[in-house]
């Protein structure tokens, strides 16, 4: 069959456009637009005691400069706390523009607006602010300590206290199972700071219109809808006198779900001032410090176990950097604590974390959210009871696994969507066993000697990860097939490079029975479509995947019943295929989708040779019924919408095998393998391509990525140059297996594939390099000069 | 990351080069690949008033392989150099070098002149030029021609003896003499990057096949590339016994590295003795190799 395209390996429709140059992303927009820059706070914590721009408004081509003072009521007011939670009882968000007092360096002080961003940027450079020094409050423990503040008003830097419990069978505490175990083991474990760094920063173009008082906004965002009404709320303008758009998008990652950004409210804001387009496009270094990092946490574990390595009582305590605000609340901890748990059923467990305030660029959700911090916590802990007991490692995970027939399952805690974390479906030790066979787990340890004769140190590391996948509250989608036998997709949540274009196109062509080059999608666009919620947690295939699925099963079901009556036969014989509505068994009798189409909205004027079909006296109308029956509307056209109770989860296993060099102590990943379970595959070639990409990433993570902040809260690689991502030369080939358990919550029995790659990539590389070397590894990511000195220490 | 302005001057030879960059004077600065001096610009860590672009200039864009040497002009880029066969024939130290250098995107562009003038105590060119005894040739409006060896030419970090008004037309790297062997070892943190530590080696062996001399420039050990002579410590021992880690201790001990947010100085200077003794063990080989397939005679 032509048209049966769900779970086939299309290749990317889009990528002829994004590797071409033909991309359109904000940057390419607006030529003529001004542009705006911003004077950024030079320092991480002072008092902003005068601004003094005298020398700045002698610049040629300066068109304004705007400080706090300048912004008026709601515009003035600190952005939104997106995802506010009880036990975040100290939340924080910034002034679009510092009032008074900054709190990391980056900040934005001053706006800038000139014909170009090089004016912009020379007068930038001429305007004075004389600052105030306090106290900088960086390192998490320090902070912790609280003896001096981020913020006056929060004391003990404590933006968030939450304790989650979960009582063994028997009604024990995670504590008391502890000291009832018979094994027991405590450690610390440290994660570093990372970033989503997408290769394409924000920017925002907006264009405001005088004569019918619209503003069209262009942002590169994760959610265009919810910028919209951000935007529409702080201007005060109606509702429908707003359009944003995500056009193409280079990455998001994560950072460009948080909105509006400061530049979201105050580029648009200017435009309609200013009656002029106006743009902002971040540059690098604006990024490094005035947008959004995560991943940095210290962990303290307590765990009680018994002789085969079930865990009986687990503890986790977790001191979280939330940076200098908290916008998007305290999902990230969150999300650290519920999916530590993994493919296990720990005995009894109890999480608590803080959430800390620090002088630095603040912490928002970088793909996989507090999950590779989670996974490491869990994972290590897994390496340590094994070593403890001199299991095999993946014996001791086995020892733990939740079974298949244990579905669904409840952790017993409260997932970041507010709702119990249930695991839908999932079979852990068949993932095992996959991953096992294909890094070879068995057979390492004759590998491992025969190296050792030559003098060659390797190891091989194991890591498991459960995702909670397709959060809600809903997505939609809207179908319309035109009279041309066109099939026209939309949904509102953004693309920023993923592959939706081609799989939404596979749901559509599926369903509806049409070739794929006939289906065009447009997602982010809110002139097309203004309900949704956004691009992240691995939700966009689940969620708008399945109600463009609702919505072309309606539109197929209205297609069917026009096309009954044209061809005078029962809907249930009819079928689509190749975009012709056939009676199943008779070829003969068929109608073009086309012309069902043009059949489904009665027409008065003929304005090409089709439309005459539908006109008032081509006879094709029943005299006993009005042209539109009761019900229904003009048009093939349906849209749909789907809300789960509750997230689905996503599955996998990594395993590494890593070389250290005796005398370099340089680290190379010789294998890397994935086995992978997002349920049904709508494309196994793009979730391959998001598991490379999400590995890339936590490449990075485990081996070269950090935010260097000195005691000054200086962040001293920003750039580049110094904070390392892989190139594709460190990168590993990567061996993928998929196992497909459906998610039974969902029509498709889809689960998400965005993140679930770069999950458990820094616990794998630990494995491997402890294994390796027999040194202990507690924190990550690990450099070849850390390891350096994990060497000396372990011999001195 | 907009540059702050600047009168941009596009000469077609090099008297118009010359005179444009003696009246911009301290205010000048000489763009060839501009690999490194875009990205200063872009973020306003260096704000010249004239830039003076000698792409145009194509009698700068030469190889020349003559005088006992490699001359390379101005505008020969990294990636014409490394290619070169008679540059391989003449002094292969200069493509084991360049293929360290960055990636080939930036090496079609940047300059092995302009690599020696930004002097970047992490890049191999300087230590390449530094352990050949190479030169650089400036030139001044009016003012003639001087050559400055290696040992003059490196004044700090990012510091050379070129002066304001001055450019540098060419450098000259020395060629291999017989029963001699070199070699580049370094660990940059990912594929060409500049790197943490590193040695570009020369061994020249005696007619017994014992060493002679071995010297060893070391990149990221100090603020100009670090010259090391071990002709003392691997003196007249046949190559391939040498006792390499003897080497290795003796080159931590000459050294004082700094330390930075990729390595501690510990580190570096730990990485520093394993590389310069993988260069001379390398370098030492292939002059015993040198010596098995010629017989003798500068190649
Ligand atoms: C991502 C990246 C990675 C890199 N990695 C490495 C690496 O691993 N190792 C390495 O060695 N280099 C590396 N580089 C730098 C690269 O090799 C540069 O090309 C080189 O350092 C400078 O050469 P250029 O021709 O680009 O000089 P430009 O950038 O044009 O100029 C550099 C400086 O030299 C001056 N200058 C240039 N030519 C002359 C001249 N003829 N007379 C007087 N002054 C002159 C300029 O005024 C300027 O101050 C890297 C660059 C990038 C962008």
């Amino acid at each position: 069959m032509t048209t049966k395209l769900f779970g086939e390996r299309v290749q990317r429709r889009e990528d002829l456009r994004l590797i071409t140059g033909q991309g359109r992303y904000v940057d390419d927009l607006g030529r003529d637009a001004l542009a705006a820059a911003f004077v950024r706070s030079p320092h991480a914590h002072a008092r902003i005691r005068d601004i003094d721009v005298s020398a700045a408004v002698d610049v040629d081509g300066l068109v304004a400069i705007y400080t706090w003072e300048d912004l008026p009521e709601r515009v003035r007011d600190p952005l939104p706390l997106l995802i506010p939670h009880p036990a975040l009882t100290h939340g924080r968000t910034a002034y679009p523009l510092a009032r008074d007092i900054v709190r990391h360096v980056g900040e934005p002080v001053v706006m800038v607006v000139a014909r170009d961003r090089y004016l912009a940027e020379d007068a930038a450079a001429l305007i004075e602010v004389d600052y105030e020094f306090l106290k900088p409050v960086v390192g998490i423990e320090e902070a912790a300590q609280g003896a001096h503040l981020v913020h006056e008003d929060v004391p003990g830097n404590l933006g968030a206290h939450l304790v989650q419990e979960v009582p063994s069978a028997s009604g024990a505490g995670a504590r008391e199972a502890i000291e009832a175990a018979p094994h027991t083991l405590a450690f610390r474990l440290d994660f570093e700071r990372s970033a989503s760094m997408p290769l394409e920063g924000r920017g925002v173009y907006a264009r405001w219109d005088p004569d019918d008082r619209s503003l069209r906004v262009y942002s590169s965002t994760q959610t265009s809808t919810s910028v919209r009404m951000a935007v529409a709320a702080k201007l005060g303008l109606p509702l429908p006198s707003v359009e944003v758009i995500a056009p193409d998008v280079g990455g998001g990652f994560g950072v460009k779900i948080v909105h509006p950004w400061p530049e979201e409210v105050l580029v648009p804001w200017a435009a309609m001032l200013l009656g002029r387009e106006v743009k902002w496009t971040e540059d690098r270094r604006e990024h490094f410090i005035s947008s959004a990092h995560e991943r940095g946490q210290v962990q303290h574990v307590r765990v009680g176990f018994d002789g085969e390595g079930r865990i009986l009582g687990l503890d986790v305590t977790i001191l979280h950097d939330h940076g200098a605000y908290t916008p998007y609340g305290i999902i990230v901890p969150i999300i650290t604590a519920t999916q530590l748990l993994g493919p296990y059923r720990i005995g009894a467990y109890r999480v608590e974390f803080s959430s800390i305030y620090t002088n630095t660029v603040q912490v928002t959700p970088y793909r996989g959210a507090g999950r590779p911090q989670g996974v490491f916590c869990m994972e290590r802990t897994m390496d340590r009871i094994a070593a403890h007991l001199g299991l095999d490692r993946a014996d001791v995970r086995a020892a733990n696994f939740i079974q298949p027939g244990d579905f669904p399952y409840d952790q017993g805690l409260i997932f970041q969507d507010g709702r119990p974390l249930i695991y839908d479906s999932g079979d852990y030790p068949e993932s095992l066993r996959m991953i096992k066979e294909l890094i070879g787990w068995d057979g390492f340890a004759a590998l491992k000697a025969e190296a050792a004769a030559e003098g060659r140190t390797i190891g091989i590391g194991l890591g498991c990860y459960v995702e909670g996948t397709g959060v809600g509250p809903y997505e939609g989608g809207h179908v319309q097939v035109t009279s041309d036998g066109r099939v026209h997709v939309s949904t509102g949540l953004t693309s920023q490079g993923q592959g939706h274009e081609t799989v939404f196109a596979q749901i559509a062509a599926t369903e509806l029975g049409v070739p794929l080059d006939r289906v065009s999608v447009v997602t982010g666009d809110t002139r097309r479509f203004g309900y949704a919620v956004g691009t992240f947690a691995s939700r966009a295939a689940v969620m708008s995947g399945n109600a463009i699925a609702l919505a072309c099963r309606k539109v197929r079901d209205k297609a069917l019943r026009i096309a009954a009556e044209a061809l005078e036969a029962d809907p249930r014989d009819l079928e689509i295929e190749d975009g012709m509505v056939r009676v199943a068994g008779n070829p003969g009798a068929s109608i073009a989708l086309a012309t069902v189409a043009v059949l489904s909205n009665p027409l008065r004027y003929a304005f090409d040779e089709e439309a005459k079909r539908a006109t008032q006296f081509s006879g094709a109308a029943s005299m006993d019924r009005p042209p539109v029956a009761e019900g229904e509307e003009p048009g093939l056209e349906g849209r749909d919408y789907y809300s789960p109770v509750r997230s689905t989860f996503a599955s996998g296993m990594h395993a590494a095998i890593v070389e250290t060099d005796p005398d370099t102590a340089e680290i190379k990943i010789l294998r890397y393998a994935v086995v992978h379970d997002c349920g049904r595959l709508i494309n196994p070639m793009i979730v391959e391509g998001q598991i490379h990409g999400g590995v890339a990433q936590g490449v990075g993570g485990a081996l070269y990525e950090r935010m260097v902040y000195d005691a000054h809260g200086q962040l001293l690689n920003a750039s580049f140059m110094d904070f390392l991502m892989p190139y594709a030369t460190e990168v590993p080939f990567i061996e993928t297996a998929h196992l497909e358990t459906p998610s039974p919550l969902n029509p498709l029995g889809i689960k998400g594939a965005g993140e679930a790659g770069v999950i458990p990539v820094s616990a794998v590389i630990a494995a491997a390099i402890e294994d390796a070397e027999g040194i202990t590894i507690d924190r990550m990511p690990i450099s070849p000069s850390e390891l350096h000195e994990l060497r000396g220490r372990a011999t001195s | 990351m907009k540059p702050s302005a600047f009168d941009y001057h596009a000469p077609r030879t090099l008297g118009e080069t010359l005179e444009v960059l003696a009246g911009a004077g301290p205010h000048g600065k000489v763009l060839a690949g501009g690999q490194s001096l875009i990205p200063l610009l872009n973020m306003r860590l260096a704000a010249p008033s004239h830039l003076v672009d000698i792409n145009r200039v194509t009698s700068l864009d030469t190889i020349a392989v003559r005088d006992g040497g490699v001359r390379v002009g101005a505008l020969a880029r990294h990636a014409a150099v490394e290619r070169s066969a008679a540059v391989a024939r003449a002094q292969p130290l200069l493509g084991a070098a360049l293929r360290l250098v960055a990636h080939p995107v930036i090496r079609n562009r940047g300059t092995v002149v302009g690599s020696l003038v930004h002097a970047d105590p992490s890049a191999e060119l300087p230590a390449v030029l530094t352990v050949l005894d190479g030169s650089v040739r400036l030139a001044r409006h009016g003012g003639g021609e001087r050559d400055v060896p290696a040992g003059e030419f490196f004044t700090g970090p990012l510091e050379s003896a070129t002066e304001p008004g001055e450019l540098a037309v060419s450098a000259f790297f020395p060629a291999l003499p017989a029963r001699a062997g070199s070699a580049f070892c370094e660990v940059a943190r990912r594929h060409g990057d500049y790197a943490m530590a590193g040695a570009a080696a020369v061994v020249v062996l005696d007619e017994d096949l014992r060493i002679a001399s071995a010297r060893v420039a070391c990149v990221s050990a100090g603020p100009v590339p670090v010259l090391l002579d071990m002709s003392e410590v691997c003196a007249h021992r046949p190559a391939a016994s040498d006792d390499w880690d003897a080497v290795a201790r003796a080159v931590r001990d000459l050294i004082d590295p700094e330390g930075d947010i990729h390595a501690t100085a510990g580190y570096r200077r730990h990485l520093t003795g394993v590389l310069a003794a993988r260069a001379l063990r390398i370098a030492a080989q292939e002059a015993t190799e040198d010596r098995d397939d010629a017989t003798g005679g500068p190649r």
